[in-house]
């Protein structure tokens, strides 16, 4: 064999056991349990902090607003879908505050007048004209919107 | 269960070419309808849950709820470039003039300038990941960090992803972002963390008109099948063969 | 707030429709660099190899230049992709759990093969027996430094010098394939990506390599004068010559299949054709009809074509191949740039376009990608001061020839 193979050879080889060695002990504990990834990955996915308490939660304190909400048209809604995440607020006995909005823009979100919007699906008005000036829930209340207040 | 018996026997034949022609060409033909109903890794064990989502554009009236509530649930940046999900509004005109906007994703609403008289079409578009079953993202991600889970739903390792946004760029929905803080790839986990303790996405749960639907693939008698088989649905991009199970109902020409 | 300052500029440049996320253009200049320089080594290694494999004489001069042209772009190839990655700390990744169904995932390996078993290799054998006579004459560092590269194998007998080269041709018989792996293997990393319909083609991966040989071919024909100048020698016009009739097939050819992408672009007309045709004639104006086409391809066609009948004087010809080498190394630049770049202004709807300003500071920056236009040129210049291909034994009787 030539000398210089006599010194290469040698070389290449220790470069690859060491980039062997290194894979070996770089390639993280649970990869490729079940695939090309770190299977544990999934299980650190599952524990992220969830923000939303979901209805059924809200009725466990507010049920008598849950059940006024689900006897008509507003029945489809969530708690939290104009008061926000409240998942902080329901397993802290209330200490953090929801939101209570009580602007115009959140209700005009669904019900300003808006032709991508199917009339069959939702009641519209023209935001700009209709009472203008004027809270949407001074008249209407969002829990139970069929009812006109005074 | 005639259909059935018809599909085994068609998928035994497949089985029989794919053991004679052999390598990844066959296998990606041994079930090229299932793709839409049926699990991708074992289309015989149905024992077990493989998610898939349906939006009904016919319901969605565009509220951006949805959008909002991903953004608090899951720590996305509240900055306008950054969506796990975003709501389009398509207004096609008259003149067959197509318009398609998503200020801020939809979470602030939506104006419409033009009046009804002159709107040939108009509608709402929720987009987030369509958790594909042969995703392009997951393919070409070089370390591993993308993956789809066994029941179906295709998430990032934060912890392993290098950044380098090949992913980004080989989705073709638009629907991964860099995270600006993390510097990692992030997407719509399909709140992974919440379906897998028995509830349901941040989405669907704000959504109010019930637009929104996410279910299981391999539950024949579950609620996503009875809706694909009531209705006829489509997936963005089918061309791509991406293996979408996001299932949009009404889903019209335009929409890319 | 202020680290969105610029999204919130592209924001207000968006032209119809994008997907939100779509407003961060993902790849920038160091992307833009990647394939560049990464097209500079394999070109200037086929350079390299038109001597030893195919037996041009007349590019003897240029042998080792290009090879160490080659390893010194070659060293810093990756160093843009590094830069550019969200977490650079974890690059070791692609080694490590390399996802073999990526086209990205296989670049640590491919890169490894060509700059350990091929450029590396080669340089060794080449300049070993050099070495081994430089080290006895040398003092100080240079001495030490010449000892430990020829790695403690001083044997410098006709049989063992014999073996170097016939090692060093199967090197460069490797070689060959090797560099058109290396660069047809990026383009394919573009050429794969379907969602991207201005990337997605079959013919990605050979415009890569063709381009890539025309930039790396354009770049020894530079060097080769400068080198020249700076050592106050006049350049071998024949060796010159040679080089640009090599660079007229070449680019006529890469321009052939560039042409042939685009007119089977045009010819299918799919989906994406309008908002493709609306990207040349807008967006990419500039950078795509004026400086890769007419500027980069057509005017240095125009003159390597003329002077393959008919010669001017030596004075003028080398003044107009400086100009060539300079307008094809911009041209390429820029292909590279109306591709990378070109392939994210359009949103995958379809529907509009994003804008793309070049930051000044920062890890994609203007200043960083400078940083790797001069290290190149910088280790460039240090092997040519450690490996001076003008005093090596072959080259001696050349040299005197030259004087």
């Amino acid at each position: 064999m030539p000398p210089q193979l006599k010194r290469l050879l040698p070389a290449f080889i220790i470069f690859i056991l060491l980039f062997l060695i290194l894979k070996h002990f770089l390639t993280p504990e649970t990869f490729g349990e079940k695939g090309h990834y770190r299977y544990s990955s999934i299980a650190e996915v599952q524990q992220t902090q969830m923000k939303y308490a979901g209805k059924d939660k809200c009725n466990e304190c507010h049920d008598d607003i849950v059940e006024n909400l689900d006897m008509d048209v507003h029945a489809g809604l969530s708690c939290e879908t104009c008061h926000g995440p409240g998942l902080m607020h329901a397993e802290n006995d209330g200490e953090y505050e929801i939101i209570i909005p009580s602007e115009r823009e959140m209700c005009a979100l669904c019900h300003s007048m808006n032709v991508s919007r199917s009339t069959r699906e939702i009641v519209q008005v023209n935001i700009l004209e209709h009472n203008s000036g004027k809270k949407c829930i001074d008249c209407h209340n969002p829990h139970m919107p069929w009812e006109l207040k005074e | 269960m005639g259909t059935k018996r018809v599909k085994n026997s068609r998928r035994d034949f497949l089985k029989k070419t794919a053991i004679v022609g052999g390598g990844a060409i066959a296998a990606s033909i041994l079930n090229p309808f299932d793709a839409v109903l049926i699990a991708s890794e074992d289309p015989g064990d149905k024992s077990k849950v493989w998610w898939a989502y349906v939006i009904d554009i016919d319901k969605c009236i565009g509220c951006g709820r949805c959008a909002n509530a991903c953004k608090n649930e899951n720590d996305v940046p509240k900055e306008p470039f950054f969506f796990r999900t975003w709501v389009e509004q398509y207004t096609i005109n008259n003149n067959h003039e197509v318009h398609v906007e998503s200020p801020n994703g939809g979470i602030d609403g939506f104006d419409q300038s033009l009046d009804k008289s002159d709107v040939f079409k108009s509608f709402f578009v929720p987009k987030m990941c369509n958790h594909c079953h042969k995703s392009p993202c997951v393919q070409v991600c070089p370390v591993g960090a993308t993956y789809d889970t066994p029941d179906g739903v295709v998430l990032v390792d934060d912890d392993y992803c290098i950044g380098c946004r090949y992913c980004v760029q080989a989705c073709p929905y638009g629907c991964r972002y860099i995270h600006p803080e993390k510097k990692v790839a992030d997407k719509c986990t399909l709140c992974y963390h919440r379906i897998s303790k028995g509830k349901t996405t941040a989405c669907i749960e704000v959504c109010p008109t019930g637009a929104r639907m996410i279910g299981d693939l391999n539950d024949d008698k579950g609620p996503l099948v009875k809706f694909l088989k009531k209705h006829n649905c489509l997936v963005l991009k089918p061309h791509l063969n991406t293996g979408s199970k996001l299932f949009y109902n009404s889903l019209n020409a335009e929409v890319r | 707030m202020e680290e969105f300052n610029h999204l919130y500029e592209m924001l207000s440049q968006v032209q119809g429709y994008v997907y939100p996320n779509e407003v961060d253009l993902q790849w920038g200049l160091l992307i833009v660099q990647y394939p560049y320089l990464t097209g500079l080594v394999a070109g200037a290694f086929i350079t390299a190899s038109l001597e030893r494999v195919f037996n041009v004489k007349a590019l003897k001069v240029t042998y080792e230049l290009s090879l160490l042209t080659a390893l010194a772009f070659l060293l810093v190839a990756t160093m843009p992709l590094i830069s550019h990655l969200g977490h650079p700390e974890r690059f070791y990744e692609i080694m490590i759990t390399p996802h073999l169904t990526s086209a990205m995932a296989i670049f640590g390996f491919v890169y490894l093969w060509y700059l350990m078993v091929v450029l590396l290799l080669e340089i060794w054998f080449d300049y070993r027996r050099d070495m081994v006579l430089w080290a006895r004459e040398a003092k100080g560092l240079k001495k030490w430094l010449y000892k430990i590269l020829t790695l403690g194998v001083n044997d410098i007998s006709p049989k063992t010098v014999m073996w170097d080269n016939k090692i060093g041709y199967f090197i460069t018989v490797v070689g060959i394939p090797s560099a058109f792996l290396l660069h047809g293997y990026v383009g394919f990393i573009f050429g794969s990506v379907k969602a991207n319909p201005w990337w997605s083609s079959v013919l990605m991966p050979v415009i890569f390599l063709f381009s890539a040989m025309v930039s790396g071919i354009a770049l020894i024909m530079l060097v080769y004068m400068v080198v020249s100048y700076v050592r106050k020698k006049k350049p071998d016009m024949l060796a010159l010559d040679t080089i640009a009739k090599f660079l007229f097939y070449v680019i006529i050819l890469d321009f052939t299949l560039e042409g042939l992408d685009q007119i089977h672009r045009i010819y299918e007309a799919e989906e994406s054709f309008e908002i493709i045709s609306m990207l040349v004639s807008g967006k990419l104006y500039i950078t795509l009809i004026v400086v890769q086409v007419f500027l980069g391809t057509i005017i240095p066609l125009v003159i390597l074509g003329i002077f393959q009948f008919y010669k001017p004087k030596d004075s003028i010809r080398r003044v107009l191949y400086l100009i060539v080498s300079l307008l094809i190394l911009v041209g390429i630049f820029f292909m590279r740039w109306n591709v990378v770049i070109g392939g994210q202004l359009f949103s995958k709807s379809f529907y509009g376009f994003t804008g793309y300003k070049t930051l000044i500071v920062g890890s994609e920056g203007l200043l960083m990608a400078t940083v790797w236009v001069i290290v190149p040129f910088s280790i460039l210049a240090f092997l040519l001061w450690l490996l001076p291909p003008w005093k090596k034994l072959s080259s001696k009787e050349l040299t005197e020839a030259e004087s």
